[in-house]
């Protein structure tokens, strides 16, 4: 057997990487959690929580990542900040390059998560002045003022909605003529004075002297070009995986998305995928814990056969 | 080590960043944003590594609006980094250790 600094490095701190170090700290593995800024993930952003089954009230994301974390680290589970550059998956130890140091193990379960889907319009001009993707953290500098959501999915939908306690308008711009989101966020959407739907429109460009200013949106059906005064414009048009540090190591999809049976491994064995940065059908808090706890399980399984 | 980051507001910003002579980092912050919540650690131990060498200051947005738009501060976390009065880089959202090390070596 050859010598490794883990039996397994979980790759993420989202609810999914949580998830997956509670059962395998639990199982008593070697384990290791790596996270590339601080636990949390997209979740962070999240202010109300209220599909999450046992929390009646809701909770927010922080609160969520608090109780994650504590659960976790409770049974011993070490969580490092560290970012993954690249994986050597060949052979049965695994090798994990991170920006200081090669970490050798017997299993890897990636969580990293996904990222917002950016609108490539030259928003990077915008970073943190007028352009954002989470509502809780910056809808209070729009009191009283118009922002932009763009997006129809639960996420624009919701966070939307959220807005609309601080901004005096929200034009809400989305490519189709319906939204997508659950219905009972699109009926509380439609029934808010507060949101102007824009739709059948997708933004094309971003302008302001020292923050945004304006955003303009054409009409796909009409060809029209509209110009919207906003100083806010958050973007809420889906998500990409954060799997770049697998490059072409494992099998993905079209999207790059990382593809994986229904004991969650993927296509090398001994490495395993859970959450968001998986194809999955829904991605959601409770999905991502679901496949962490077959993950784990499925990584336990794996390296006693390693070890029998 | 929340010692070494100084709490600062519209009053004292001119004073504790703009006249200091050390290079200063201003952490934009509610209490309300998780990923402020998160980073959090994150200056502190940056804080406690370059002490003596950069002061750390940050700035709750809610109590203090008038900093923020002074420097279009619509996103938080929000980080800048002051030298000899002028802001020479600002960096938003939760960004990695390693990435904050590189901006703060090239105060010094």
């Amino acid at each position: 057997m050859e010598n490794v600094d883990y039996d397994l490095v979980i790759i993420g701190g989202g609810p999914a990487g949580l998830t997956a170090g509670l059962y395998a700290s639990r199982a008593r593995l070697n384990v290791l959690l790596i996270e590339r800024v601080a636990p949390g993930g997209q979740v962070l952003i999240t202010d109300h929580i209220e599909n999450y089954p046992g929390f009646p009230e809701g909770l927010s994301g922080p609160e969520l990542t608090d109780k994650l974390v504590a659960q976790a680290r409770q049974f011993g589970l070490p969580i490092e900040s560290e970012e993954v550059e690249s994986l050597t998956l060949e052979g049965p130890v695994k090798i994990i390059k991170t920006s200081g140091r090669e970490i050798r193990t017997h299993a890897i379960i990636i969580a990293s998560g996904a990222s917002p889907r950016t609108l490539h319009v030259g928003e990077e001009r915008f970073q943190g002045k007028g352009l954002s993707y989470c509502a809780t953290c910056d809808g209070p500098f729009y009191r009283n003022k118009t922002v932009v959501a763009v997006g129809g999915g639960d996420t624009a939908v919701q966070e939307s909605i959220f807005l609309t306690k601080f901004a005096s308008k929200v034009y809400l711009v989305h490519r189709r003529d319906q939204l997508r989101a659950t219905k009972i966020l699109q009926e509380r959407a439609l029934a808010n004075d507060k949101i102007e739907f824009v739709w059948d429109s997708v933004v094309t460009g971003l302008d302001g002297f020292f923050g945004l200013e304006s955003v303009k949106v054409k009409n796909l059906k009409t060809q029209e070009e509209r110009t919207l005064t906003a100083e806010g414009c958050f973007i809420w048009i889906g998500i990409v995986p954060n799997a770049g540090f697998v490059g072409d190591s494992l099998e993905k999809d079209p999207w790059g998305f990382i593809i994986t049976d229904a004991h969650m491994a993927t296509s090398v064995p001994g490495v395993f995928a859970a959450g968001d940065v998986r194809n999955t059908p829904l991605r959601q808090i409770a999905t991502a814990v679901g496949d962490a706890a077959i993950a784990a399980y499925s990584a336990e399984h794996y390296i006693e056969n390693l070890k029998s | 080590m929340a010692g070494n980051i100084l709490d600062i507001n519209d009053e004292t910003f001119e004073s504790e960043v703009i006249k200091s002579s050390l290079p200063v980092v201003v952490d934009f912050w509610a209490p309300w944003c998780g990923p402020c919540r998160a980073i959090g650690p994150i200056v502190e131990e940056l804080a406690g590594q370059y002490q003596g060498k950069v002061k750390f200051a940050k700035c709750n947005v809610d109590d203090s609006p008038i900093t923020p738009s002074k420097f279009a501060v619509r996103a938080i976390p929000t980080l800048i980094f002051v030298k000899d009065g002028s802001v020479v880089e600002s960096i938003t959202g939760m960004t990695a250790k390693a990435k904050l090390e590189e901006v703060i070596n090239k105060l010094l």
